[in-house]
């Protein structure tokens, strides 16, 4: 019983962030249709500047300019490769944001090296655990549910009570719409791309020293995300936080029954049935689903 | 219709032309990674078949050439002395499907002959691509890149934890494969010009085939479903069905390469599998204009060539995601595409124009 909870712990951990990176996604996706492939590289970008910058400052500063960092990455990103292009198909879409994340990727290679890096533990060390019932759990795990859970709480908040938020979500029901009311459309791709960046690069930090980050992380990160933000339907962030238990919770199990080199095999295998079977994921609505462009 | 074996000419006395520099400068060193560029292109032309006339990308070829070349690798290298006395194995001796040979060592071994071994693993890698493209082709955009990548990376996984298939050090010592009496690919001591010359001739077969496809009822089928896809079903044509073939004969493009280049080479790994080579054989094909096979055959000798050259150095991945994101910025149609001459003669006629009315 004790060793069936310690498994659940230790899927919620990664289900969190897979949560994150889903979320990124969505963010994306909703005010643009389009799915960014370079999102797990924010994710890495953030974990590794704030590796970088722990070495001048305090790790909660550190943390905070990474985040900042990383989100002026993504603004110039949208600035300088997506802003100025005339409604490109979703294919040039996909290869430019395959593009950039390879781009990122090589870059933090040539800057960080190939070395495996991990920030801090929050509180304690990598040993300190707390007993809960007889399940052992590390108080990073809390700290990232915590932060991850406040995060959802915020932006629930930002999308539903302020301006920009409402702004935002009018640009993803309509774009024409939304700019005939005077919404600048532009400025709220620019803005969604910080704001995922901003997610990603905060979710790279808290996970650092559990799952540590090196230079390729992001595009496992990515495929999972995406596993997890179409398993709960493309564009519901609520969903996706679900989904991503249920992907982290399954994960774990399987290391009981499969090798753990197989793991990855096993979300990517669930991704793909879902795809076949339902790709409007579990909590979608299936006619809604087909009305989009995809 | 002439012009298609102009051009086809044209290019087997430019292979030519290159060998007969190499000789003369005494460079035939560079011959090795020519060869291996003619396998690589033609997986390309097959994947271009695909991306450019059937409208479908795919970020998943790099596995399909890996099964090819994994299961060619380990039938050849599989040792069944130990099963000799079985009456199966037996008579898949005496058939001449099984041989034995010698390793490096000089150790005996019994394993599978190339050609079965070939046939084999190029069968597994139609009815994979067969089974899998029914549901996969049924997506669009987003969802099939997605889809492509995962079944990539599940290949990647799989033959990088699998230890019967070497993990991460991949198979060696897999021995020459001899397609005809006297003409050998790969093994030690044949001749680097005649597998130049096989490769090459492999590749050119390869695209007489596909160009003779697209200039047939098949490939007029394809165009209209590139051009649009719900007209073209309106018209009568099925293009669930065609997506599917198209899709199939790619994979089997890629099989045919992986299987030779790892006999070429000896040796197969987990980074044939990967993620990266996928993206990379995407990006030869948008570089060469995607709807032409002549620029994704140009492209890939030229990069491919530099790139197993070493030319790129440290930045050999990153290359390939620079030329990917300007090619898409700036020319979605590719570098090479007929419209290029044609927009610099209006350029030029234009200017002309104008100097006469000056």
């Amino acid at each position: 019983m004790e060793l069936f909870l310690q498994y659940i712990v230790a899927g919620v951990t990664y289900g969190t962030i897979y949560a994150i990176v889903a979320i990124g996604f969505n963010i994306i996706y909703n005010t643009t249709g389009i799915i960014n492939f370079a999102q797990g590289e924010f994710v890495m970008l953030g974990g590794m500047t704030a590796f970088t910058l722990k070495e001048y400052m305090p790790l909660p500063l550190a943390i905070v300019s990474a985040v900042v960092i990383t989100m002026i990455i993504g603004a110039l990103i949208e600035m300088v490769f997506i802003r100025w292009l005339h409604k490109p198909s979703v294919l040039r879409m996909i290869i430019i944001t395959i593009g950039l994340s390879i781009l990122i990727r090589e870059t933090a290679l040539h800057i960080w090296g190939e070395g495996v890096t991990a920030l801090p533990y929050f509180t304690g060390t990598s040993v300190t655990s707390v007993n809960l019932g007889g399940v052992f759990i590390s108080p990073q795990v809390f700290w990232a549910v915590g932060i991850s859970s406040i995060m959802v709480l915020l932006l629930g908040i930002f999308f539903n009570f302020t301006l920009l938020g409402k702004q935002m979500r009018a640009c993803s029901a309509n774009r024409e719409a939304a700019r005939l009311c005077g919404i600048s459309t532009q400025n709220m791709v620019t803005f969604s791309f910080m704001l995922s960046a901003a997610i990603g690069a905060l979710g790279g930090c808290i996970v650092s020293p559990i799952t540590y980050v090196q230079y390729d992380s992001g595009s496992q990160l990515a495929i999972k995300g995406f596993t997890v933000a179409i398993l709960g339907g493309l564009g519901n962030s609520t969903a996706a936080v679900a989904a991503a238990m249920i992907l982290g919770i399954l994960e774990s199990f399987s290391i009981w029954a499969l090798p753990a080199a197989y793991k990855d095999v096993v979300s990517i295998a669930i991704m793909l049935i879902i795809l076949f079977v339902k790709p409007s994921g579990l909590f979608g609505n299936a006619a809604a689903a087909r009305l989009k462009e995809y | 219709m002439s012009s298609k074996f102009l051009h086809i000419f044209g290019f087997a006395a430019a292979i030519v032309a290159i060998q007969i520099f190499t000789q003369l400068t005494d460079s035939s060193f560079h011959l090795t990674q020519l060869t291996m560029t003619a396998y690589y292109s033609l997986l390309v032309i097959g994947l271009c078949m695909l991306i450019g006339y059937a409208g479908q990308i795919s970020l998943g070829h790099a596995g399909f050439f890996a099964i090819g070349g994994y299961i060619s690798a380990f039938l050849t290298t599989h040792d069944l002395a130990v099963l000799k006395g079985k009456p199966f194995v037996a008579s898949l001796t005496n058939l001449g499907i099984l041989v034995m040979r010698k390793d490096t060592y000089g150790a005996e071994l019994l394993t599978f002959n190339p050609w079965p071994a070939c046939i084999l693993s190029v069968c597994t890698v139609l009815i994979i691509a067969y089974v899998i493209g029914g549901p996969v082709l049924r997506l669009k955009g987003h969802y099939l890149a997605m889809a492509t990548l995962g079944f990539g990376i599940i290949i990647y996984r799989i033959v990088l934890g699998t230890s019967s298939l070497g993990s991460a050090d991949g198979i060696s010592g897999v021995p020459g494969f001899s397609i005809l009496p006297g003409v050998m690919i790969g093994g030690s001591g044949s001749g680097k010009i005649l597998n130049y010359y096989v490769a090459w001739g492999i590749l050119i077969a390869g695209m007489t085939c596909l160009l003779n496809l697209i200039s047939s009822r098949v490939g007029r089928a394809l165009s209209a479903i590139h051009g649009a896809e719900d007209a073209a079903e309106a018209m009568g044509i099925p293009t669930a069905h065609y997506k599917l073939r198209v899709f199939v004969l790619s994979a089997g493009f890629a099989a045919v390469a992986g299987v030779l280049l790892t006999h070429y080479n000896g040796s197969i790994g987990p980074s044939e599998a990967s993620v990266m080579k996928s993206v990379r054989y995407v990006a030869i094909v948008a570089i060469g204009g995607m709807t032409s096979l002549w620029g994704a055959i140009s492209m890939s000798l030229i990069l491919n060539y530099f790139s197993l050259r070493g030319s790129f150095g440290t930045y050999d991945d990153a290359v390939f995601g620079v030329i990917l994101i300007l090619i898409m910025l700036f020319a979605p149609d590719g570098l090479i595409r007929r419209q290029v001459l044609g927009d610099l003669k209006a350029f030029f006629k234009r200017s002309a124009g104008k100097g006469v009315a000056l």
